[in-house]
């Protein structure tokens, strides 16, 4: 029973970091209709500004990770974003008016730039990533542990994921992103100038990836330039299993990804972590191509 | 000066040439329509004024500013809003938010709600339903929405595109009164396209007939309403 408990939450931790970079595929998607397949590389260099960072920031204020954390989580979202806005200016804005395969196929130079451009700037061996988040034990009973840093991953998650919601739903520019998301040419006739909103976009997908990232390697501190791949993946499968497009089913997505994983390492073999999300995949495509919340409308990708 | 100045304008949609230099121009305070049977290029023409699509040659000159093949968004803050054909309401907003949308550039909240309680005072239907997302409106509704979403930039002009394409007869009557009254009322001067040339030459000023690609005609709403070959080909009389 508490094994089964120690699993859920486990999964629960891992589901929320995946779903916070499904957030980010399926905004891009929501507003341009491709697949950003860079998305999980910006993940990695947020990584990398966090390990870069992390010393510097933890001396400056003595030591302490109270503020020492969220200065690092900020910076590390700042950077992303400037990165995030940074591809799509140069390598997708010129292309908007190509066919998307044009543009799919430039999101996977990007992807490979970065994983290299990775390697040759930070290393391709892996580092260890600094302690940002202190893992105590919260919980300690005979076979349930909890750590603070799933509590930490999975309240930071939920944190994000409210303030995006809150953006996207209660702001202007939410909804001006949810207009250019319907139709663009309606939207410029508001007066709203497209381009801003993509960067917008951008913006929120990027430091979400950022967040993740640092996340994702307080639980796994091993990083590396090629560190983005899988749980970019996974995360993509995750945006597509709740529904491309679809802000609360890439969080719900996120969640099954994530439990399923951690319930299939746990109790079937470990071999099979990183093969269970595609097996996911087909079985969408296969049974319901538009996911769990998408709509039923055919549409060419 | 004329509000808005249409001179020499060419649009082309890859071979085809829509729009083979058209010369118009608005006067402050009325309200002009263009009329044309299907493809003449009327949808071109608002469409080339706002920015949706670029001109190959001519001018668009809008309170003596030349706003020729300005991006979409700026046209707006200038002062022209454009209603356009199909409606475009936004399907996944309400239609709180889709009004909203139409005061995108201005900033002032107060006046952003009283302009919003007077589209809901010229479309009462649009206020019962403010909640509703875009897509669950009628037609009709739709129509409403999408005169009152241009309405939302106080744009010192607006350019509609068939407002009474696909609405009943009564509705029909009901959307050109209120276009005369936001034309007195509000002081917004009209462009309106239309292919109910009757109704719009009613209401007009002055008028346009576009027949493919050119201009055809212009006069007084009365004189052309009273053209032998107009009242053939566009008013159904034998
Ligand atoms: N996106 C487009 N691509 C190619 N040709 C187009 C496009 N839009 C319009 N056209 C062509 O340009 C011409 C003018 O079209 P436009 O839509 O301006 O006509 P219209 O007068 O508004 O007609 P209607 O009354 O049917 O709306 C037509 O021949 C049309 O086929
Ligand atoms: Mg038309």
């Amino acid at each position: 029973m508490s094994e089964l408990l120690q699993q859920i939450i486990n999964g629960i931790s891992l589901g929320s970091i995946y779903a916070l970079i499904a957030l980010g595929y399926t905004m891009i998607y929501g507003i341009l209709r491709f697949i950003n397949f860079a998305h999980g590389d910006v993940f990695m260099v947020g990584a990398f500004i966090g390990f870069y960072l992390a010393p510097r920031i933890k001396a400056l204020f003595g030591g302490s990770l109270l503020i020492a954390t969220p200065v690092v989580f900020l910076i590390a979202m700042i950077g992303c974003s400037l990165l995030g806005v940074t591809i799509e200016k140069l390598a997708y804005r010129p292309l908007r008016p190509q066919p998307k395969l044009t543009v799919l196929i430039t999101a996977i130079g990007v992807s490979l730039f970065l994983e290299f451009g990775g390697q040759l700037v930070f290393g391709p061996d892996p580092k260890l990533f600094p302690t940002l988040i202190p893992s105590s034990t919260v919980i300690n009973t005979q076979n349930l542990v909890v750590g603070s840093n799933s509590i930490a991953v999975i309240v930071t998650a939920l944190v994000l994921m409210l303030l995006l919601r809150f953006v996207v739903y209660n702001t202007k520019i939410g909804t001006a992103m949810r207009a250019v998301s319907y139709n663009h040419r309606a939207a410029s006739l508001m007066g709203i100038n497209i381009d801003t909103v993509i960067s917008f976009t951008f913006v929120l997908g990027s430091s979400l990836a950022a967040a993740a990232a640092i996340l994702y390697a307080s639980v796994y501190p091993s990083i590396n330039p090629l560190m983005g791949i899988f749980p970019g993946l996974k995360a993509f499968v995750a945006a597509v299993l709740g529904g491309i497009g679809n802000l609360a089913g890439a969080a719900l997505g996120g969640l099954i990804i994530g439990l399923t994983e951690t319930f299939v390492v746990g109790y079937i073999s470990p071999t099979f972590r990183d093969a269970i999300a595609f097996s996911i995949l087909i079985l969408i495509l296969l049974f319901k191509p538009s996911g769990i919340m998408g709509k039923d409308e055919p549409e060419k990708v | 000066m004329s509000l808005l100045e249409i001179r020499n304008l060419q649009v082309k949609y890859g071979a085809i040439t829509a729009l083979k230099g058209v010369s118009i121009s608005v006067e402050p305070g009325q309200i002009v329509t263009m009329i044309g049977a299907n493809g003449a290029g009327k949808s071109t023409l608002l469409r080339a004024v706002s920015g949706l699509i670029k001109a190959c040659a001519g001018n668009v000159v809008f309170e003596g500013v030349d706003i020729t093949n300005l991006p979409a968004h700026r046209v707006v803050a200038l002062g022209i809003s454009h209603a356009p054909e199909g409606r475009m309401i936004f399907a996944n907003l309400s239609v709180r938010e889709n009004l909203e949308m139409g005061a995108y550039p201005r900033a002032n909240k107060g006046e952003i709600g009283h302009d919003l309680e007077r589209v809901f005072s010229l479309f009462p239907r649009l206020k019962e339903r403010f909640k509703q997302s875009g897509g669950t409106l009628s037609g009709g509704e739709q129509q409403m929405l999408a005169i009152g979403r241009a309405m939302m930039a106080r744009p010192r002009m607006l350019l509609l595109d068939e407002p009474s394409l696909g609405i009943g007869p009564i509705l029909v009557k009901a959307i050109f009164e209120t276009i005369v009254e936001i034309n007195r009322e509000l002081g917004m001067t009209i462009l309106l396209v239309e292919q109910n040339a009757h109704q719009a030459l009613k209401i007009a000023q002055y008028g346009y007939v576009l027949e493919t690609g050119h201009i055809a005609l212009e006069g007084s709403a009365g004189d052309i309403a009273r053209n032998e070959q107009i009242r053939k080909a566009y008013l159904g009389e034998a």
